[in-house]
């Protein structure tokens, strides 16, 4: 008996929901920043994705009778110190700054999400005096500096820097996702599910959690434009990419050196990590507009 | 008052998580720290020898212990590399640190109320136009690149200020400010982005209230309006917003005390990291995320004397 009773109201549920991403595309389409931002991330994507096709050579393929050729001479941006192609370096980049950023907000949000909800819907002392001062303390470090600390101990490179930028980021996830289901919980559908008899795990799967997803959506645009910037700063630091990984950040460390003599070296791959960065703010920007009811017609 | 004792109540168990962790930095290195610090052909009594220093052979809670009285009494532990006490290592590069984290707030906290205000109150003019695509360009540049960008501009090519260079304020005032300059704004620009937008929104919320509105019809200027009641209330989210930047800040001047050159706790944190001295990492780290929270106690404070109804509530 309860099951068909639920099995409708699922029925019920599902075509609002859908109406409702609908309606979300349809508002988000209208605000022009925001299809700029899409636009800026498909292309970064496609540049990412078709990198070995658009580079013109192989970012780490070194001349040395071609160092330090300025844009024009060497190339459309240019050699760097060690020959190599700086256009083909920075479309390579995209592939480096795409991946961290997906790995790191994936590992921040795997750990964060479930742990958010959990403790969002018990509440408790777990929820209110452990869970979220460990939060409140983590969220104390400096971002960088946390982040920075984490890789150093795990050893540095590439793939530490992504683990160390997840964890850094794991507090937001938490902190955002318990908010909304904090909200969610008491509003009646939830309880409707609870009367027909769903248990916790079915309603914190299949109410509490899709219901949650939208403000969850635009934290994920935003982080992963700041994880592309944590990448950049950690290997700048060196604690991320090799100096000869083609990453935005460690081509910006390689720059360092030569500020005086070849400007271009530090020109371009900043500007990539602007695009992309401005890229996910507008995109953020605007599913959080689409979202907020306040700017409704 | 009861709130402020509540407030410095609850940073309790903040203050103690975060030394916790901090003290956990060196025990959370994979596999054996001695070795990790000491390169894997150190001979096994040089090891023996750093567990010792390190307190790694005594049972955990012996070693948080030993280690939290130390802290307590300003004893950070020495220097793996030089067995220079950490405390005076970061006291002498706190006062970088610090005069960079005051410029920067001073640079941010001006340009975003200034920006802030005007895009606000000249809603969807070139005024707003040119200030919120000046904050969303803003929020989305590394700022070490901006610092870089600002070297090759002016110190490279114009040559009107020094690209590195730092000297202590009371030995040379003119080096310092000169060396300071560009670090302050280049992280101060990227720093108003945010604090911006944060002030335009919470304006344009006021500027659409009912008092507001009351305000005008009782015939008071745009100019008296905005300043005399619309901001006053929007500046209440913007203390906090603010203040939470800080944290954020203090993490991000470790970039540009790289790029500048400048010998801050930021530039100490990276080159110990470099020299695996993970006593001096530990020290400054916690210190830096101590400031944070006094800090942000300061601000709840602050926040409360700005708008009494926060304590009320809270009590």
């Amino acid at each position: 008996m309860s099951e068909r009773v639920a099995g409708e109201a699922r029925t019920q549920t599902i075509e609002p929901r859908k109406r409702r991403w609908a309606t979300l595309w349809r508002r988000f389409k209208r605000n022009k920043l925001a299809v700029v931002g899409l636009v800026i991330v498909v292309i970064l994507v496609l540049t990412a994705v078709f990198a070995p096709l658009i580079a013109p050579s192989d970012p780490q393929a070194q001349d040395y009778a071609l160092t330090l050729r300025p844009p024009g001479e060497g190339g459309l941006m240019g050699t760097d110190s060690l020959g190599s192609d700086v256009f083909s370096r920075v479309v390579y980049g995209a592939r480096i700054s795409l991946e961290a950023s997906l790995i790191s907000v994936g590992i921040a949000m795997g750990v964060g999400v479930p742990l958010g909800l959990v403790s969002g819907y018990f509440r408790g002392f777990w929820d209110e005096w452990v869970l979220m001062r460990v939060v409140d303390s983590i969220q104390a470090f400096p971002f960088l500096i946390l982040a920075l600390v984490i890789a150093a101990i795990l050893g540095g490179g590439l793939g530490f820097a992504m683990i160390a930028i997840g964890i850094a980021f794991i507090p937001n996830f938490v902190r955002i996702t318990r908010a909304q289901v904090l909200t969610v919980r008491g509003l009646d559908y939830v309880e409707a599910a609870r009367a027909v008899g769903a248990g916790n795990l079915r309603i914190m799967t299949h109410h509490v959690l899709p219901n949650s997803l939208p403000p969850l959506l635009v934290q994920t645009t935003l982080a992963m434009g700041y994880a592309i910037i944590a990448e950049a700063t950690l290997s700048y630091l060196g604690l991320g990419a090799e100096p000869g990984e083609p990453s935005w950040g460690s081509m910006l460390f390689q720059a360092q050196s030569y500020l005086t003599s070849a400007w271009w070296m530090a020109f371009f791959p900043g500007m990539a990590i602007f695009f992309a960065v401005l890229g996910f703010n507008l995109l953020g920007d605007g599913v959080r507009e689409a979202l907020d009811p306040r700017t409704y017609d | 008052m009861a709130f402020l004792i509540r407030r410095l109540l609850l940073t309790l168990p903040i203050l103690f998580i975060v030394s916790v962790v901090c003290w956990s930095m060196i025990n959370l290195i994979p596999g054996d720290p001695a070795t990790v610090i000491l390169g894997p052909e150190a001979s096994e009594q040089a090891k023996e020898q750093m567990r010792e220093q390190l307190g790694l052979n005594k049972p955990l809670v012996v070693q948080y212990v030993d280690w939290l009285d130390g802290v307590l009494h300003g004893n950070l532990g020495e220097s793996l590399v030089d067995g220079t006490p950490v405390s005076q290592l970061i006291l002498q590069r706190l006062p970088v640190t610090l005069e960079l984290a005051l410029g920067t707030f001073f640079v941010s906290l001006t340009i975003a109320v200034v920006a802030g205000i005007l895009s606000a109150s000249n809603r969807g003019t070139w005024i707003d136009y040119l200030s919120t695509g000046f904050a969303l360009g803003g929020i989305s540049i590394p700022h070490f690149w901006l610092g870089m960008m600002f070297i090759i501009i002016f110190a490279v090519n114009l040559g009107w200020l020094p690209a590195s260079g730092f000297e202590p304020f009371f030995q040379n005032p003119v080096a310092n400010i000169t060396a300071m300059i560009l670090p302050v704004l280049a992280t101060g620009l990227r720093e108003s982005a945010e604090l911006t937008r944060m002030l335009r929104s919470s304006l344009l919320e006021e500027l659409g209230s009912d008092y507001v509105r009351t305000a005008f019809s009782k015939g008071l200027s745009k100019r008296v309006v905005v300043i005399k009641h619309a901001v006053r209330n929007a500046l209440i989210p913007f203390v906090t917003a603010s203040g939470l930047q800080i944290a954020g800040l203090l993490g991000g001047l470790v970039v540009t005390e790289q790029v500048f050159q400048l010998p801050g706790v930021g530039r100490l944190i990276v080159e110990s990291i470099e020299q695996r001295d993970f006593t001096v990492v530990q020290g400054a780290v916690l210190t830096v995320t101590v400031i944070v929270v006094l800090i942000n106690v300061l601000v709840d404070v602050l926040y409360a004397v700005i708008d009494p109804r926060i304590a009320l509530s809270k009590e």
